[in-house]
């Protein structure tokens, strides 16, 4: 393979290779607390892995070999990166050499041949069925929930054990909406592989779609117009508010105060109508491309969006002093699914999970891109770890989330809306972070000589936010996991891929 | 929260006037459907969602139909937490393999007579997913569907409109026996 022209990234120094023995001597410092792991995946021959250094303002990129079909194990030091080599295993037959889990993740079993991104033709093995962890002791049960759940949701098996009323361990499996997004992406056009990122998970189609065309831009050396490069972080906050406020109503609701729930159902109807009236679809999808935009905001549309924030402000403010007065409400909500700051500090989780939790981390200001370099905005951070703390960063976000819309507006400069994409003839990487309202939302390409995508790899936040669910719910009651897990709000298909 | 309540039932509703059902798609519906059927389902449908792979954008806009806007209850449509309540199967997605076995045991799980409705592009077609080693493809390859209702994702209203072509279907008579499966 005739290596890529290694292009700097926004936000990246050129990727490195190292040896098999900086590569362990680099999980082992992971492992100590020396750095984030942020992402970990594999391309045909060898394996990458992301770190940002604490208080880094760039990602460090390294790779490492893999011979005779191994390489040294991450995830036998650091802990956050098991899952994801089980996913490397899975999909590209790579094995991780320590790793102790050797069950698969992704692959249940179902596909026709095993390690389905490895080019070969490995015939699938028939499964066992899935070893969930043991757990022994007296007077314990077992509850099995999903693939299929109760509520309109997303599907995943989680499997509690619980002593009567109190859970012991959750332990989830995932991995069902597996639809081979990463292998359809292999060898797609510039235009199939946008339109496929922007549904690797519905609700953060604008956060996906905006990571690939930074990624993209930074390969091609490709500048948007600068009206792009600002209507692309006003569809971002529109995406972040509408989420949040649905988030703000659904966990409420799972703590069974309906009211808030009707109200903030109210407000973000309101918000994706608007998107609607201004981009044409009403979760934004398939605006955002690759030297910029597919659809530009109108004079109305601006208006539009100015009458819906000072509309919506006050109404959100009254509903937020409701919640703050509701001690019912708050009995629910404070002190329950509660992520210590240790575990957030090793599994790095983006968004309100690693917020809430002390991990004073965002994309927009930490490894900030345009226009966010200009833009005014607090980052909330709490140190409780509980639904409350979760719900709080949520609610501070809609708040900033309200006012970067009006700045941006006031700011919205003229021009095109699109630059002209040049195919590089040569191979091409690039990589990029983006904040979605989940939390940073990372996406790698890797070009081919023909301008078509040779590999591209969008890792989802949830991959640090699952595995730190688990820890939450240990010792709360069963009846409060629905609200542990709302206030989690992770990406199944995000994650699964 | 006094005064958020007293608003709200002084001021006039939110929620729109619901849209007529697809004269086509429930002409073509009552010719599936024979009279039994009809009669146990009259005007009323519990639907259970299976999300079978879905990117989750259908999941948001069909929760929207819970919200005071578009107010499905008051058509004589709930949601339930169990295939075993459901007349209605609504499914998403691509039908991913790893969801295949699940989405047939939720489909042997609904007591007859039971429609299936295939929602969004994927449901339909496999969408932009068709072909993956990873999909089985349309919902209609997995179990026998009796209505679609395309888009990525439809809106609200488009899906409450495929929704209400399904209760306008079943409340008619006098159509020759359906087809049965």
């Amino acid at each position: 393979m005739a290596e890529p022209r290694r292009k700097t990234t926004i936000q990246g120094s050129p990727r490195r290779h190292i040896d098999a023995k900086a590569w362990i001597e680099r999980s082992a410092a992971l492992g100590r607390g020396e750095g984030e792991l942020m992402a970990l995946f594999a391309d045909t021959d060898c394996v990458h892995m992301v770190v940002r250094a604490a208080g880094d303002k760039e990602l460090e990129q390294l790779t490492v070999a893999v011979e005779g079909g191994r390489y040294p194990s991450v995830g036998n030091r650091h802990a956050p990166a098991i899952r994801l080599e089980r996913a490397i295993r899975d999909l590209f037959g790579y094995e991780p050499d320590g790793l102790g889990d050797v069950r698969p993740w992704l692959d249940h079993g179902a596909w026709e041949r095993a390690a389905p991104l490895s080019g070969g033709k490995r015939a699938a093995v028939k499964q066992k069925d899935y070893a969930f962890l043991p757990v022994e002791g007296e007077g314990l049960h077992q509850i099995p929930v999903g693939p299929v759940h109760a509520g309109i949701i997303e599907p995943g098996h989680f499997r509690f054990t619980a002593n009567g009323e109190a859970v012991v361990r959750l332990e989830q499996r995932l991995g069902y909406v597996h639809k081979g997004i990463e292998g359809l992406m292999a060898g797609a056009t510039l235009d199939r592989a946008t339109t496929l990122v922007g549904r690797v998970s519905g609700d953060s189609t604008v956060a996906y779609a905006y990571a690939f065309a930074h990624a993209i831009e930074a390969a091609l050396e490709i500048e948007p117009p600068a009206r792009a490069v600002h209507i692309r972080a006003l569809m971002a906050e529109i995406e972040r508010l509408a989420n949040h406020l649905g988030d703000f109503g659904a966990i409420c609701n799972d703590a069974s105060f309906v009211l808030i729930h009707a109200h903030c159902g109210i407000l973000r109807e309101e918000v994706l109508a608007a998107a609607d009236f201004c981009f044409g679809h009403r979760m934004m999808r398939d605006c955002i491309v690759p030297g910029g935009l597919t659809v530009d905001l109108s004079k109305d549309g601006a208006t539009r969006i100015r009458a819906l924030v000072e509309e919506l402000a006050p109404r959100f403010r009254e509903l937020v002093a409701l919640y703050d007065g509701t001690p019912s409400l708050l009995d629910r909500t404070v002190t329950t699914g509660v992520v210590a700051p240790e575990l957030a500090r090793r599994f790095a989780p983006g968004g309100y999970v690693g917020r809430a939790a002390g991990r004073n981390f965002d994309v927009r200001r930490d490894l900030a891109y345009a226009p966010y370099d200009t833009l005014s905005f607090k980052v909330p951070i709490y140190h409780a770890g509980d639904v409350d703390a979760r719900l709080r960063v949520r609610i501070d976000e809609i708040e900033a989330s309200l006012s970067l819309i009006l700045q941006i507006l006031d700011s919205l400069p003229r021009s095109k809306i699109e630059a002209v994409i040049a195919p590089a003839n040569e191979a091409r990487e690039g990589m990029a972070l983006v904040e979605g309202f989940r939390g940073d939302v990372l996406v790698w390409v890797r070009l081919a000589v023909d301008g078509t995508i040779a590999r591209c790899h969008p890792r989802d936040p949830s991959w640090f936010q699952w595995p730190l669910l688990e820890a939450a719910v240990e010792n709360n009651i069963v009846a409060d996991f629905p609200l542990c897990n709302k206030s989690f709000n992770c990406s199944y298909s995000g994650h699964d891929l | 929260m006094r005064s958020l309540l007293i608003r709200s039932i002084i001021k006039s509703p939110v929620t729109i006037d619901g849209p007529a059902a697809d004269e086509h798609a429930v002409k073509e519906l009552v010719a599936k459907l024979d009279n039994a059927a009809r009669r146990v389902l009259g005007r009323s449908l519990s639907i259970r969602e299976v999300d079978a792979g879905s990117c989750n954008g259908c999941e948001l806009e069909i929760h929207a139909l819970n919200n005071p806007v578009y107010d499905l209850e008051r058509f004589g449509l709930r949601f339930v937490a169990s295939p075993r309540h459901a007349d209605v199967l609504l499914v998403t997605g691509p039908v991913t393999k790893n969801m295949r076995v699940a989405l047939e045991r939720t489909w042997n799980a609904t007591p007859d007579p039971k429609w299936v409705v295939a929602l969004g592009d994927c449901a339909c077609s496999g969408g932009v997913f068709a072909g993956s080693y990873a999909c089985a493809g349309a919902v209609s390859e997995v179990v026998p569907v009796d209505l679609t209702i395309p888009g990525c994702p439809p809106r609200p209203i488009e899906i409450l409109k495929g929704l209400l072509t399904l209760i306008d279907a079943a409340s008619r008579t006098g159509a020759a026996k359906g087809a049965g499966r």
